[in-house]
């Protein structure tokens, strides 16, 4: 076997792979052949380094160098300098965006510097087709363990002790869970994965499953073990081509080691697993509801009780987990209970993953012990707000959860602070927002989501956030009146009291929420008719200051609604007559204030 | 493919797989292994850098000694070729120069496992070569 001095790691998760990387490894090959270096360097395909925006990322082993940007045609240049001559190539390097410094290597990004890896601790570092590579690190060991040394018991009384609590976004303790599932005897029960990740923005679950999927396999064989289950169902959505594939590869490579299948490593233990796919509904992702639509029903959602644990799939005891909770899984296992309970806080152990987004200089995947403050996030690992705007909010839980403000940016993030200050953790969405968002068409945009994927169901649900949404929408308009307001409110109680199931349980959240931090906003485009954030179009009309303006015409040339004529007056000082903007006809694109060079148009 | 019929078994895969992850394991944490820096420049190659730098990688496997090598530019000691820096944890790095195969054993042997001096320091007032 070559041994290789210098690892190439070329991410293939989505994003890079978007972005040309399936290109860049090719070039990598095909040049490292040509030099006669391929004995000597080796190029690995890796999952997601959590950087996409970034993309595609390069990492060269072992010096830790963290490529950016890489384009096919920089290969030539990382392999005569970089790999020949051992001397970086700066403008690949990232750029840390305050003092606009190249850094060296990916140890000392702040980017990385306060994650720590459990749930993705394979993903970008090995490949994700290579089930050797995965065992090489360890992998299926924690599975053996359970199978060799340890009684179902004992298993789920090692749960129990690391205080693992579901990622998928209730929090509910894992341990528990399986737990209320052995005790139901049944002839067949089942462990199901839930890869639906239907929080918009959210992506860690995919990224998991497409850059290290066999700890999944081997966490859901392990949860087998505990509950008494021989078959696992992973319910993915099918706009996770690249996950699935990755997920059918690792299957069928752990197969055929014998760590799916019959009497897994000699202990006698079956387990096997299938994929089932979802066409993408939010709502399918509530576990009931998954559970239907996995039967060939329609994905709606039922009362529980009966939980999965007792009556789930063909009525079988089942239970469900979330991916990023049996990524956790094996590591507990293999590094003990006591270890994983020391990360995190008194309530909430271990980390979570988020996907930190927005108007934020570092956007990505980021895993983080739990207790990190949102300042630690937004202004260490994220590098600050964008073009050094002031931070405003932050939302967390997606379309459940609510905003966070400048007041909480130095809570300790768990489970227990996120709900006492009106948000929540879901699946680990997480938007940062500043002065230029208007946080009531945030609550808008939430809120015409869930609209969107209510199942229809339940009335409140179906029927009431409809209402809300109408009302926001008028609001947003600026026909908004106070008593509006207080609907809002009214409506938001009962939805909440009376929907059937989470989604509408949680849907007024965020409009609660904006409305408990920034009601002074909300006053503002009812009575002033004012949208303080310039994101509210109709609340904003474009002004051309007549004195300023020159009388080019600019403007008026790239007016795609023809909404700006010349008038009479000439201005001091100016030869044309300046222009002017009829407000009924402007659709507010914003072209003109752009094209101006003399600064004269404005928004007011 | 065989089937792995155990946990003994599993773990004896890995083992032998183990090795492939090397480079990649390693540089998780660097700073707790013996970091050996090569100048692999034109003048380094020239002088059989690549050559020294693969026998001291057998030589620290042999020894069992956890080694972290990685390639650099030039160091500006052309006249001193091959050179590279030895940074042993908890210890200042060191530039030797003029290294051939038995200088690197003695690296090994005598500077980084008994921390006994050898021939060929270069005496240095730069801060790291790390760029
Ligand atoms: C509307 C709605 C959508 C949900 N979507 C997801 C999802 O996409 N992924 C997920 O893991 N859990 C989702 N859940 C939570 C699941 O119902 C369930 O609690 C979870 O899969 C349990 O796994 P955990 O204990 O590991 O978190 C959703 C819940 C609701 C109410
Ligand atoms: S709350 Fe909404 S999504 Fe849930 S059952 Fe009712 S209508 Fe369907
Ligand atoms: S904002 Fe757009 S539509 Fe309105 S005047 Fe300017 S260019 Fe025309
Ligand atoms: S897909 Fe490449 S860093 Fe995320
Ligand atoms: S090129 Fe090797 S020291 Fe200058």
């Amino acid at each position: 076997m070559a041994k290789y001095k210098m690892h190439i790691l070329v991410c293939g998760g989505t994003g890079c792979k978007s972005s040309n990387s399936p290109q860049i490894i090719e070039n990598f090959k095909k040049q490292l052949e040509e030099k006669n270096l391929s004995n000597d360097v080796q190029v690995i395909k890796t999952g997601c380094f959590g950087f996409c925006e970034q993309g595609p990322i390069v990492k060269i082993m072992p010096d830790n160098t963290f490529y950016t940007r890489v384009k096919p045609e920089d290969v030539e240049r990382i392999i005569n300098e970089h790999i020949i001559k051992g001397r970086k190539v700066p403008d690949l390097l990232y750029t840390n965006p305050e003092n606009k410094e190249h850094v060296s290597d990916s140890k000392h990004m702040d980017f990385y510097k306060k994650q720590i890896r459990i749930a993705l601790r394979n993903c970008g570092f090995i490949d994700p087709e290579n089930i050797d590579e995965c065992i090489s690190r360890g992998g299926y060991e924690a599975l053996g363990k359970c199978l060799s040394e340890m009684t179902p018991e004992q298993v789920i009384a090692e749960m129990k002790a690391s205080g693992l609590r579901g990622r998928g976004g209730a929090g509910f303790p894992t341990g528990l869970k399986w737990e209320l599932c052995a005790k139901n005897k049944a002839d067949q029960k089942y462990v199901i994965c839930n890869a639906d990740e239907g929080d918009p923005g959210a992506f860690m679950d995919r990224s998991i499953l497409e850059g290290d999927p066999n700890s999944i396999i081997e966490a859901m064989a392990i949860c087998g073990y505990a509950i008494g289950a021989t078959k696992g169902l992973i319910y993915i959505r099918a706009e996770y081509p690249l996950a699935i594939d990755r997920l059918k590869i690792a299957i069928s490579q752990a197969r055929e080691y014998g760590l799916l299948g019959t009497d897994i490593l000699g202990s006698g233990f079956d387990f096997d697993i299938e994929l089932r796919y979802g066409a993408g509904a939010f709502v399918c992702g509530e576990e009931t509801a998954l559970i239907h639509s996995m039967e060939g029903m329609r994905g709606e959602p039922t009362l529980k009780p009966p939980f999965p644990a007792v009556s789930g799939y063909m009525g079988k005891p089942s239970n469900v987990n979330n991916v990023e909770t049996f990524a956790n899984v094996p590591v507990i296992i293999t590094k003990g209970a006591q270890w994983f309970s020391s990360i995190g806080t008194e309530k909430s152990k271990g980390t979570k993953v988020f996907a930190l987004a927005g108007q934020i200089n570092n956007v990505g995947l980021i895993e983080v012990p739990m207790g990190i403050t949102l300042r630690e996030i937004i202004y260490e690992i994220g590098g600050g707000i964008k073009g050094g705007r002031k931070f405003k909010a932050v939302q967390t839980g997606g379309p459940s959860g609510g905003c966070l403000t400048e007041k909480h940016l130095d809570t300790p993030i768990d489970y227990e602070s996120l709900m006492a200050a009106g948000s929540m953790m879901g699946s680990g969405g997480m938007v940062v927002m500043d002065e230029t968002s208007c946080m009531v068409a945030i609550a808008k945009f939430y809120l015409e989501f869930t609209c969107e994927e209510s199942c229809g169901k339940c009335t409140p649900c179906r029927v009431g956030n409809k209402r809300m949404c109408e009302i926001l929408d008028k609001i947003t308009k600026g026909n908004g009146t106070m008593k509006d307001i207080e609907d809002l409110r009214n409506l938001a109680a009962v939805i909440k009291d009376t929907a059937l199931c989470g989604l509408g349980q949680t849907s007024p959240n965020p409009v609660l929420s904006t409305m408990d931090n920034f009601m002074d906003e909300y006053i503002e485009h009812v009575q002033d008719k004012k949208c303080r954030a310039g994101v509210c179009k109709s609340l904003m009309s474009y002004v051309i200051d007549k004195e300023a303006c020159i009388g080019c015409g600019k403007c008026a040339k790239g007016c795609p609604a023809d909404a700006i004529s010349k008038t009479d007056y000439i201005a001091p000082g100016h030869k044309l007559p300046s222009m002017v903007i009829d407000s009924e006809k402007c659709i507010k694109c914003g072209a003109c204030i752009s094209g101006c060079k003399f600064g004269a148009i404005s928004v007011k | 493919m065989t089937k792995v019929k155990s946990l003994a078994e599993l773990k004896a895969m890995r083992e032998k797989l183990q090795n492939s992850l090397d480079v990649r394991e390693k540089s998780e944490n660097p700073d707790s292994l013996v970091q050996v820096k090569v100048a692999m420049a034109t003048c380094g190659i020239a002088a059989g850098a690549k050559q020294v730098m693969e026998h001291m990688m057998e030589k620290a496997e042999a020894l069992k000694i956890p080694c972290v090598f990685t390639q650099t530019g030039c160091m500006g000691y052309c006249h001193a070729e091959p050179t590279i820096e030895v940074k042993v944890p908890g210890r200042d790095p060191l530039v030797f120069g003029h290294v051939d195969n038995n200088r690197a054993d003695e690296i090994l042997t005598k500077y980084v496992q008994n921390n006994e001096l050898v021939e060929g320091i270069i005496p240095v007032n730069y801060a790291t070569i790390d760029k």
